[in-house]
C-alpha cells in the first residue's frame, strides 16, 4: 500500500488514519486554488519577515541619518527615507511584527470570547440565550470603528490599548456564528450521550460544543483579518496606537502625509504593506472558506 | 398589502394583532439597542478613566471648576442612579459642552454633520451607480475575466486604508493633474457667500442659484466622495452578484428563456426586478458604514464634518465631545439598520 492510497483509504483503520486522510484532503483541494495559495504565501511571508526582521532589514528601523532625509527609492536606500533618514524598507520589515502582533493578540482576545459567548447562549437556549444575544446584537449594530476610537480616547493611545478597543468591538460575529453551529448539533444524541454518562455541562461545552465551532469561527477570523489591519493602521495614523519611534505602518503614513506631494514614497510605500497583508488575509480566508465550509460558497 | 374579501373577521383581528405585536418588538428592540449604545458611551466616559471628573474638564480646571462638574455628574450617587440621570440628560438634548470649542457639543454637532451627510450621500451615490450594474454584469458573465476584475476590485475594497487613498489621490488628481480642488469643502474667497438653508453646501448653492460656487463645491467633493463610493461599491457589487447568481439559476428564469425572451429582458426584469428589495437593505447598510469610514477621509480631506470634530476632540481628550459625536453617529447607524431591517420584512413575505 502505497502512501497515497493509505491517505485516500475509505475504510481508516484507526483515528490517526482518518485524521492524516481528512487533512490530505483539504490539503489537496486548498492547492488548487492559486488565489488561496497566494493569501498563504504572503502571510507566511508576513510570519517569516517578522520573525527574521533583524537579518534582513539592511539599516536599523529607528536609527536617524539627518544626512540621508528624504532621498528617493535608489538601489542604496529601496523604498527611499524618511524626514529623520530611516530606511523605509527596514521600517517596513520591522513594522511586520507590529502587524502581525496586533492581529493575533486581538484574535487570541476576541475568537475565545466570542466562541464562549456563543457556544454557552446556543447550548442552554431560554433566557440565558436571550440576554447574551441581545447583547451580541447591540454591539453588532454599533459602528465598531467609532466605538474603537471612543474606547482608546479613554483608555489612553498606545499599542495595547488599541488591541484591547478593537478586541472589544470584534467579538460580536464570533458570538453569533458559534451560537448558529451549537444550534445546530445542541439536541444531537451524542450530546445527550455525554450527558447521560454524567459529563457536567462546562465538560460537554469545553469538549464537545466548542471543538465543532472552531472551524467556521477560524475562518470569519481570517476574513475579518484584513478589516483589523486596516483599524489598526487607522488607529495609528491618528496616532491613537502604536507611539513613535515604533515603525507602525498607519502612523508611517501619517508622518509622511506632509510630505505627499513632493516626497510621495514617505506616505505611499507602508500603505503598499498595509494593502498586500490586508489581500493575503481575504485571499487566505476565501480558500479556507471553499475549502472548510463549502455551503458558505459564493457568498463573498 | 390588500385583504381579500374571502377573510373572515376573526382572521383579520388575527393579523391585526400580529402587526401590532411586529411593531411593538420593533420599537422595543429598536429602544434596547439605543440604551445600549448610551450604556457603553457612559461605561466608556464615567468608569473607563481614572478620574472621570478631569476626563470631563481637563487636567487644569480650578478647584470650584472640578468640584461643581463632580457635584453636576452626581459622582457621588449610585452608579445606576448616574446612569439614569445620564440617560435622561442625553435624551433631552444635553450632550455637555466641548472643551475644544467652549460651545454645547449639541450646538457643534448639528453645526458639522451636514458637511459628512453631503460626503457620505454623493459617496453612496458613487457607489449605487457604479456597483449595481458591475454587480449585474458580473453576475450575467459568471467566470469571465470581467467577473475576475470586479472580484478584484472588490478585495481591495477590503484592503486598501481609506485614509492612503485619500493622501495618494490629493497627490495625484490635485497635485498632480490639477483635476479636483484640494482640501477644504469650498475655495477660501467663496466661504461663507451662500445663505446656509440645508447646511448641505452644493445644495444651498442651487437654492441660491450661484453656479459659479456650486461647480467650486463640487471640484472639492468629487475625491472625497469618489473614495468613499468606491469602498461601498466593492460591498454593493458582491452582494448584487451574489443575488443575482441566486435569482438566474431559478426555473422561471431558464422558463423565460426557453420562451425566447431576449438575455437583457431576462436579466433586468426577471431577474433583477425580484432582488430590488434585498439591494435597499444593503444599500442601507452600506450607507451606515460610509457614514463611519467618512471620518477617516474627512481628516485627510480637512472635510470639516464630525469625523473631524471627533478626531480633534479626541487629540485634546474633550470626552464630552467625543462621545457626543459617537452617540450621534452610532444612533444613525441603529437607525439605517433597523430600518432596512423593517423594510426587509414589510417588502419580502418569505422572511415573515
Amino acid at each position: 500500500m502505497t502512501m497515497h492510497d493509505w491517505l485516500t483509504d475509505d475504510a481508516p483503520a484507526s483515528r490517526f488514519q482518518a485524521s492524516a486522510g481528512q487533512a490530505w484532503a483539504i490539503t489537496r483541494a486548498f492547492g488548487r486554488n492559486p488565489l488561496a495559495v497566494l493569501g498563504a504565501v504572503i502571510i507566511g511571508a508576513l510570519v517569516f519577515v517578522s520573525i527574521f526582521a533583524p537579518w534582513l532589514a539592511p539599516y536599523s528601523p529607528v536609527g536617524q541619518n539627518l544626512g540621508a532625509r528624504l532621498l528617493p527609492p535608489s538601489s542604496e536606500y529601496w523604498l527611499g527615507t524618511d524626514e529623520l533618514g530611516r530606511d523605509i524598507y527596514s521600517r517596513i520589515l520591522y513594522g511586520a511584527r507590529i502587524t502581525l502582533l496586533i492581529v493575533v493578540m486581538v484574535a487570541l482576545i476576541s475568537a475565545p470570547l466570542g466562541l464562549i459567548i456563543g457556544a454557552v447562549a446556543g447550548y442552554f437556549g431560554g433566557w440565558v440565550d436571550r440576554t447574551l444575544m441581545a447583547l451580541t446584537d447591540v454591539f453588532l449594530s454599533l459602528p465598531k470603528l467609532i466605538m474603537a476610537l471612543a474606547f482608546v480616547a479613554a483608555l489612553g493611545a498606545g499599542l495595547q490599548n488599541a488591541i484591547i478597543a478593537i478586541a472589544v468591538t470584534a467579538w460580536p460575529a464570533y458570538a453569533r456564528i458559534a451560537r448558529a453551529e451549537t444550534l445546530t448539533f445542541r439536541n444531537a444524541e451524542f450530546i445527550a450521550a455525554v450527558r447521560l454518562q454524567g459529563a457536567s455541562h462546562l465538560r460537554v461545552i469545553a469538549v464537545h460544543v466548542v471543538p465543532l465551532c472552531l472551524s467556521s469561527t477560524i475562518i470569519r477570523v481570517t476574513l475579518d483579518m484584513a478589516g483589523i489591519i486596516l483599524t489598526a493602521a487607522g488607529l495609528g495614523f491618528l496616532g491613537l496606537g502604536a507611539q513613535p519611534p515604533l515603525p507602525e505602518w498607519g502612523a508611517m503614513i501619517s508622518r509622511g502625509r506632509s510630505f505627499i506631494l513632493d516626497q510621495w514614497w514617505v506616505a505611499t510605500m507602508p500603505g503598499f504593506a498595509i494593502i498586500i497583508v490586508s489581500l493575503g488575509f481575504c485571499f487566505l480566508g476565501d480558500g479556507l472558506r471553499d475549502v472548510l465550509d463549502p455551503k458558505q460558497r459564493d457568498g463573498r | 398589502m390588500t385583504t381579500s374579501s374571502s377573510e373572515t373577521a376573526p382572521e383579520i383581528r388575527h393579523r391585526a394583532q400580529d402587526l401590532a405585536l411586529g411593531i411593538g418588538r420593533f420599537v422595543a428592540v429598536t429602544a434596547l439597542t439605543f440604551l445600549g449604545l448610551l450604556a457603553i458611551t457612559f461605561f466608556i466616559g464615567r468608569v473607563v478613566p481614572i478620574d472621570p471628573v478631569v476626563a470631563v474638564v481637563g487636567d487644569r480646571a480650578s478647584q470650584e471648576v472640578y468640584e461643581a462638574t463632580r457635584q453636576a455628574l452626581g459622582l457621588d450617587r449610585p452608579l445606576a442612579v448616574q446612569f439614569l440621570i445620564y440617560v435622561r440628560d442625553v435624551l433631552s438634548g444635553d450632550f455637555g459642552t466641548s472643551l475644544t470649542t467652549g460651545r454645547p457639543v449639541i450646538e457643534d454637532l448639528a453645526r458639522f454633520f451636514p458637511a459628512t451627510v453631503e460626503m457620505a450621500t454623493a459617496g453612496i451615490l458613487i457607489g449605487v451607480l457604479l456597483g449595481v450594474p458591475m454587480g449585474v454584469i458580473a453576475a450575467a458573465r459568471a467566470g469571465s475575466w470581467l467577473d475576475q476584475l470586479i472580484r478584484v476590485l472588490g478585495l481591495l475594497g477590503y484592503s486598501v486604508p481609506a485614509f492612503w487613498m485619500g493622501l495618494v489621490g490629493l497627490a495625484v488628481f490635485y497635485a498632480g493633474l490639477g483635476w479636483v480642488a484640494g482640501p477644504g469643502r469650498i475655495d477660501i474667497f467663496y466661504d461663507g457667500l451662500v445663505p446656509p438653508v440645508t447646511g448641505l453646501l452644493t445644495v444651498d448653492a442651487i437654492i441660491a442659484g450661484d453656479w459659479a460656487i456650486l461647480g467650486n463645491a463640487i471640484s472639492h467633493l468629487v475625491l472625497p466622495a469618489s473614495i468613499l463610493g468606491f469602498f461601498s461599491l466593492a460591498y454593493i457589487a458582491r452582494m448584487t452578484r451574489s443575488f443575482m447568481l441566486d435569482q438566474l439559476s431559478q426555473e422561471f428564469v431558464t422558463t423565460a428563456r426557453v420562451k425566447g425572451v431576449s438575455e437583457r429582458a431576462v436579466i433586468w426584469k426577471h431577474a433583477f426586478y425580484p432582488i430590488r428589495v434585498q439591494l435597499v437593505t444593503v444599500i442601507g447598510l452600506s450607507y451606515a458604514v460610509l457614514l463611519e469610514g467618512s471620518v477617516m477621509v474627512e481628516i485627510v480631506f480637512s472635510w470639516p464634518g464630525i469625523g473631524n470634530y471627533l478626531t480633534t476632540a479626541l487629540l485634546r481628550a474633550d470626552m464630552a465631545a467625543v462621545l457626543g459625536a459617537t452617540i450621534l453617529i452610532g444612533t444613525v447607524f441603529i437607525v439605517i439598520n433597523r430600518l432596512s431591517d423593517l423594510l426587509y420584512r414589510v417588502f419580502d413575505p418569505r422572511s415573515r
